[in-house]
Formats: C-alpha cells, sequence, structure tokens
C-alpha cells in the first residue's frame, strides 16, 4: 500500500479554519498540511476539539459558514484547489471522487428514504447510470459490505437496520462512485466493539481489493493500530506529529502522542499504571502563539511559551512538533 | 457479619457487602386498543452475583445488554421486578422509602454523563452540598467546610466552589460527581460508565482519583463499562453480560488470559490494542449478525444465535449457572 514512490492524490497545505461565536473567535485549524498516498490508510487521531473533523470537513467546504470560515490554505485534488472550487463544481466532486462515512449513521441517512434510494443517489447524479443500472449498482455494493440479502434491503428504511448494518450502508454510499479518497468520520464510535470489529474488517478487505484512500478520522488509538499506513496526531488545531503506524507507537516523538500512549489501558497487560496527562485541552479562543500543548507537557521549557514550533521531520517520514529532543534529552537545536 | 477482629485484608477476600440473587427487571411494552401490557423487554433477566466489600467488581457488556438497569435496581432507582437485592442484611427490595432513605447515604452513584447528571442551575457547592442538608444535621459553616474538603479531595479548587457546571470541563465536572458521591461517606459506589464520555487524557485521571478513593476511603465499586481495557485495570472481578444475562463471572486475570464462555471470548478479541505488532498476530472470534431484541429473547442459551460453536441442545436448553473452578461461574453448556 504504502510503496516507496507514493503517488499524492490530496495535499493540504496551511488550512486554516475559525469558528465567529459569541464568545469570540474559536481558532478550530492553525494551519494544517498533510498529503494524502494514493491506496493508503491516514489515521487522524486526536481529543475531542483538537480539530480532526474541522479539518476534513473545511477541505469539502462542510462547515457551517458563518459562524465557520476558512481563513487560509489551499487544499489540491486532481490539479484544482478544492477550497477555491466554485459551488457547482464542488458538488462533483462531493459523493463522486471524494466520499464520506459519518459517525453516527442514524442521523446521517435520511430516514423516511429507502435504503436502495439513498444510495442510487449518488449514482444517478454523478455517473452515467440509468436507474435500472444504479439499482443493480446498489446490489453489487449492499453484497460488498456484507449486507445479506442485498436486493430485498435495498427496500428497507434505516430504522429496520441495526447501527452496525446502518453504518454498512453509509460505507456503500460512500464507495458508490469509486471514490479516490474516502473520509470516515469516527465511523464506529457510536458502535458496539463486536459490531466495531465485523466493521473494521470490511474496510481491511475492501482497501485489498479497492485503491481508494482513506482518512479515518477517531480518538481510538486501537482502532488506528490495526488499521492504518499512517497516522496524524492533532492536538490544539494543528499536526503534532505525523508517523507511520509502526514508528509512532513504537517510538513516539511528541509528548502529547507519549502521554497519550501512556493513559491508554491495555486489554493485553496486567498491573500496569496509568499515567495521565495533567491539566486540561487548550482554550481554542486565542490565536496560538506557543505550543499549545507546553502547560501540559513535562518537558516544557521557555521556548515552548513564546513560539509555535513548526512541524520537522526528525527521521524519515517520522515529524514532530516539538522544541524538546525526547530521545538525547534536550532542546532541540 | 461483620467480624472485627478480622484483617482488611482477608475481609476483603470474604465479606460481601452486596448480594443480588436472581434478580429481574422487565420494563413492559404497552399496546392495543386499551394500552394493555402486550409484552415485556426483559431488560435484566435474572442475575445473580456477590461483591466483596473493598473490591471493585466490573459488569461489562455492549449497549443493551442490562449492564446499567442492574446497576440502577440494585441502589432501587427503578424498581426490580423480583429478585433480591442484600445489602449488607437487608433486602432492599423489601424496604419502605423510608427505610430505603436511611440506606441511601451509604450506597451512592457516579453517572455516566456529567453534563446531565448535574444540575447547570446549581453552584457546586450546593450541587455537593445537597447530601449533606438532606442527610446530616450539619449547621452551614460545617457544611461549607465539608464541601471546600471534599473539593480538594476529588483535586478541585475550593475556590471554585460558587460556580456553575458549565464553567467546567468534562473531567472536571466528573469530579464534582464524585465529591457529590462520596460526600456522606459511602461504602458502595455504583459507577455507571463514569469515563465513557470523557476523552483519552482525562480518563486516565478520573480512573486513578477513583482508586485514590477507594485506597483512602475504603470504598466498594461496582464499576459498570463497556471499556474492556480500562476494566481489566481497574477490576478485581468482572462480570460479563449479554441479554439480560451474566454468562461469566471471575476474577480478572482469569477471565482475560483464560475466558470460558464463548461470548467472552469474542468480545475480548473484538477489542482492539494500540500496539500495531500486536494487532498483526491476534486472532480475532468475529461475531456473525446483533443482538437480538431483549423483548423476544432466543430460547435456550441467549447467546446460541451468534455463538460459534452452538449446538441443538442450546437453542433449547438454558446452560445451567456453574463453577467450573472455585470462584469461576459460567452459564454455557460446553465450558469445562
Amino acid at each position: 500500500m504504502s510503496a516507496s514512490n507514493p503517488q499524492t492524490v490530496l495535499e493540504v497545505s496551511g488550512l486554516k479554519t475559525h469558528f465567529h461565536t459569541q464568545d469570540g473567535t474559536v481558532h478550530a485549524v492553525n494551519g494544517v498540511s498533510f498529503d494524502l498516498h494514493q491506496g493508503e490508510l491516514l489515521a487522524v487521531v486526536g481529543e475531542s476539539g483538537s480539530g480532526k473533523s474541522v479539518t476534513m470537513m473545511s477541505l469539502l467546504r462542510l462547515i457551517p459558514m458563518p459562524p465557520g470560515e476558512i481563513v487560509g490554505g489551499t487544499a489540491e485534488f486532481a490539479d484544482e484547489d478544492l477550497l477555491q472550487l466554485p459551488p457547482e463544481e464542488l458538488r462533483k466532486v462531493r459523493g463522486g471522487q471524494i466520499g464520506f462515512i459519518f459517525q453516527d449513521p442514524m442521523t446521517s441517512l435520511n430516514p423516511v428514504l429507502t435504503i436502495g434510494r439513498q444510495i442510487t443517489e449518488p449514482l444517478l447524479l454523478h455517473t452515467d447510470l440509468d436507474k435500472n443500472g444504479a439499482k443493480e449498482r446498489a446490489t453489487e455494493l449492499l453484497d460488498m459490505v456484507g449486507i445479506p440479502d442485498a436486493k430485498a434491503r435495498l427496500k428497507a428504511y434505516p430504522h429496520e437496520l441495526s447501527g452496525g448494518m446502518r453504518q454498512r450502508v453509509m460505507i456503500a454510499i460512500a464507495l458508490a462512485c469509486s471514490p479516490e479518497i474516502i473520509i470516515a468520520d469516527e465511523p464506529t464510535t457510536a458502535l458496539d466493539v463486536t459490531i466495531q470489529a465485523q466493521i473494521v474488517g470490511i474496510v481491511k478487505d475492501l482497501r485489498e481489493r479497492l485503491d481508494t484512500a482513506v482518512i479515518w478520522i477517531t480518538h481510538d488509538l486501537g482502532v488506528v493500530a490495526g488499521l492504518a499506513d499512517r497516522v496524524l496526531v492533532m492536538y490544539g488545531g494543528r499536526i503534532v506529529e505525523e508517523a507511520p503506524v509502526r514508528d509512532l507507537y513504537a517510538t513516539p516523538l511528541h509528548p502529547y502522542t507519549q502521554g497519550l500512549l501512556a493513559s491508554l489501558p491495555r486489554l493485553d497487560q496486567k498491573g500496569q499504571e496509568l499515567v495521565s496527562i495533567p491539566g486540561q485541552p487548550p482554550s481554542m479562543y486565542a490565536e496560538p502563539s506557543a505550543c499549545s500543548f507546553a502547560p501540559r507537557c513535562p518537558h516544557a521549557f521557555d521556548r515552548c511559551f513564546s513560539e509555535v514550533p513548526d512541524l520537522v521531520e526528525v527521521r524519515p517520514g517520522h515529524r514532530s512538533a516539538c522544541f524538546w529532543d525526547v530521545e538525547n534529552e534536550r532542546p532541540r537545536a | 457479619m461483620t467480624d472485627l477482629t478480622e484483617t482488611p485484608a482477608s475481609r476483603t477476600d470474604t465479606e460481601v457487602i452486596v448480594s443480588v440473587r436472581n434478580l429481574k427487571k422487565h420494563f413492559p411494552i404497552m399496546g392495543g386498543l386499551f394500552r394493555r401490557q402486550v409484552s415485556a423487554v426483559r431488560a435484566v433477566d435474572g442475575v445473580s452475583f456477590d461483591i466483596h466489600r473493598g473490591e471493585t467488581l466490573g459488569l461489562v457488556g455492549e449497549s443493551g445488554c442490562g449492564k446499567s438497569t442492574t446497576g440502577r435496581v440494585l441502589l432501587q432507582l427503578d424498581d426490580a421486578t423480583s429478585g433480591s437485592v442484600f445489602f449488607e442484611d437487608q433486602d432492599l427490595t423489601t424496604l419502605s422509602t423510608g427505610a430505603m432513605r436511611r440506606v441511601r447515604p451509604r450506597a451512592q452513584m457516579i453517572f455516566q454523563d456529567p453534563h446531565a447528571s448535574l444540575n447547570p442551575r446549581m453552584t457546586v457547592a450546593s450541587i455537593i452540598g445537597e447530601p449533606l442538608r438532606e442527610h446530616t444535621k450539619m449547621g452551614p459553616v460545617e457544611r461549607r467546610d465539608r464541601i471546600d474538603e471534599l473539593l480538594s479531595i476529588v483535586g478541585l479548587d475550593p475556590s471554585h466552589a460558587n460556580r456553575y457546571p458549565h464553567e467546567f470541563s468534562g473531567g472536571q465536572r466528573q469530579r464534582i460527581g464524585i465529591a457529590r458521591a462520596i460526600a456522606l461517606n459511602p461504602d458502595f459506589i455504583v459507577c455507571d460508565e463514569p469515563i465513557a464520555a470523557l476523552d483519552v487524557s482525562i480518563q486516565a485521571q478520573v480512573v486513578n482519583l477513583l482508586e485514590e478513593l477507594q485506597e483512602s476511603l475504603g470504598l466498594t465499586y461496582l464499576f459498570i463499562s463497556h471499556d474492556l481495557s480500562m476494566v481489566r485495570h481497574i477490576a478485581d472481578r468482572v462480570a460479563v453480560m449479554y441479554l439480560g444475562h451474566i454468562v461469566e463471572l471471575t476474577d480478572v486475570e482469569s477471565l482475560y488470559d483464560n475466558p470460558k464462555h464463548p461470548y467472552t471470548e469474542a468480545l475480548l478479541s473484538a477489542v482492539p490494542v494500540p500496539d500495531p505488532r500486536a494487532e498483526d498476530i491476534r486472532k480475532r472470534v468475529i461475531l456473525e449478525g446483533d443482538l437480538p431484541s431483549p423483548s423476544n429473547p432466543p430460547p435456550g442459551c441467549v447467546f446460541n444465535t451468534r455463538c460459534p460453536i452452538a449446538e441443538q441442545r442450546c437453542s433449547s436448553e438454558v446452560p445451567e449457572w456453574r463453577e467450573i473452578r472455585p470462584a469461576h461461574w459460567v452459564a454455557c453448556h460446553f465450558a469445562e
């Protein structure tokens, strides 16, 4: 999947998104840059308010504007800047070349339309298929995501399906037009673990068959470990660490990532002590002028409180936004 | 029941503080022309277990398995349909409201959602002070001191006592809920998914606080959670629920290292581990299908519709709740 010379399908640079609220401006995304390679699964990990969802929503301008505003940045996809596309062009991308899977299939599926209608909708909109062709393709898609008796299910309404089945339908809709990218926003968070395992299994299986790049937004470092090729860790509206999945877990470089991994209990280990990260997540009202993790960081020194660290490559493919050199336990030059 | 000559350590092993016997909670489904009961959701359908003084009993299972209902019926927040809940030697299901009121200070609850369980119009001081006003004869000054003390115990600044819940973060709000729960020096606390609504970096803070309080105040917990990794960390013994039944109950080590019920095995194997190398070599038991409806549970063993090893007898014969090894209970025909 992550070939030696991977082709970049999406290049995001300097993305900034603000929300103008009564209480002030929320600096949700503060300069996010990353590449997405063809066919890879890129996990975006962070806690609530870290900006992971807003970043991805901003790319397709799915945030409510106002109060939201994309203040700056570019997102290059198929030789065009998504952020500058006129609305009718953007509609062709949404649900066509870029598919979306949302967290809660109960609120993102339309309760009064049949499953069949909702899967065929993007097909009729974005492809040349006629009604019958779309129906056939819809049956094929439901089959692909492991829904038994697919043809009959086309006539079902969302409430007639279980949570796991609904999420399969969401995946089928996202896959409908053979997109180049699928953005999945916490797709298994609302599901029980045994159902989550089913969905993760389906996604793994589909990735082997299709060459779709997936951006998987989650707060669950467990799911990421078994699924992702590469991981972005977000904190305070910025990417603080970026690494291939094995490197991230084996040698996390950012103190936030280290803290997060240390605070996780593990099913396969006993008697470990949980090291909690002290303090609270940052307030997003102020424009960041320092490392937003510094107040909670065990290694913070004066520079961390006066300057925003850039994301720099420490090892091949492994980047960290931190002034502290965790390996040599000294400030980075 | 309490032998004062025993040491705390040995009491942990023996003395039972809560004893649940064949507890059932069915929620009626009304229907038809005269809104009569046509059926029932069998949320809890005959569970029995003991909780020992000083221990943490984990109660795990997926949504809809009846774990939260069990916790609520235990504290009589919902009436039991049948069965009994002994707290020390009193059967709580038979107590009058007044008598139950006298038990309440000793058995408290911490709720899942600190947004919904704290009254947004009350200050922190009045939220924590409420149980003190209701159940003690403390004067205003004494009460204020106790509130300050409780706030410091749970790691909050006593000078914030006059603030409202919305001024606190999720983790801090859960600390307020904990302060309220320990205000009356309880013996027993039902923790109902106390960390499920919190961010990962805050979960460890709250769990560590619960562990410290257990140590310093000698608390007994029923820790209800769907987070099997956290339960492994915090619990001494664990009960696994499926569709209103407890299918396995044993000490934490045996359960995680050597599960005997096929559901426990599948559940544990489905939990992802935050380590790519471990994930690569793990074997998953993927369960087919979905949870049956608790209003129409399958006959025989409740798990038979999804069980990878089910045979004919499983769909007709209810498995016996057996002690297959000392203190290892399983409800499966094939566990040995």
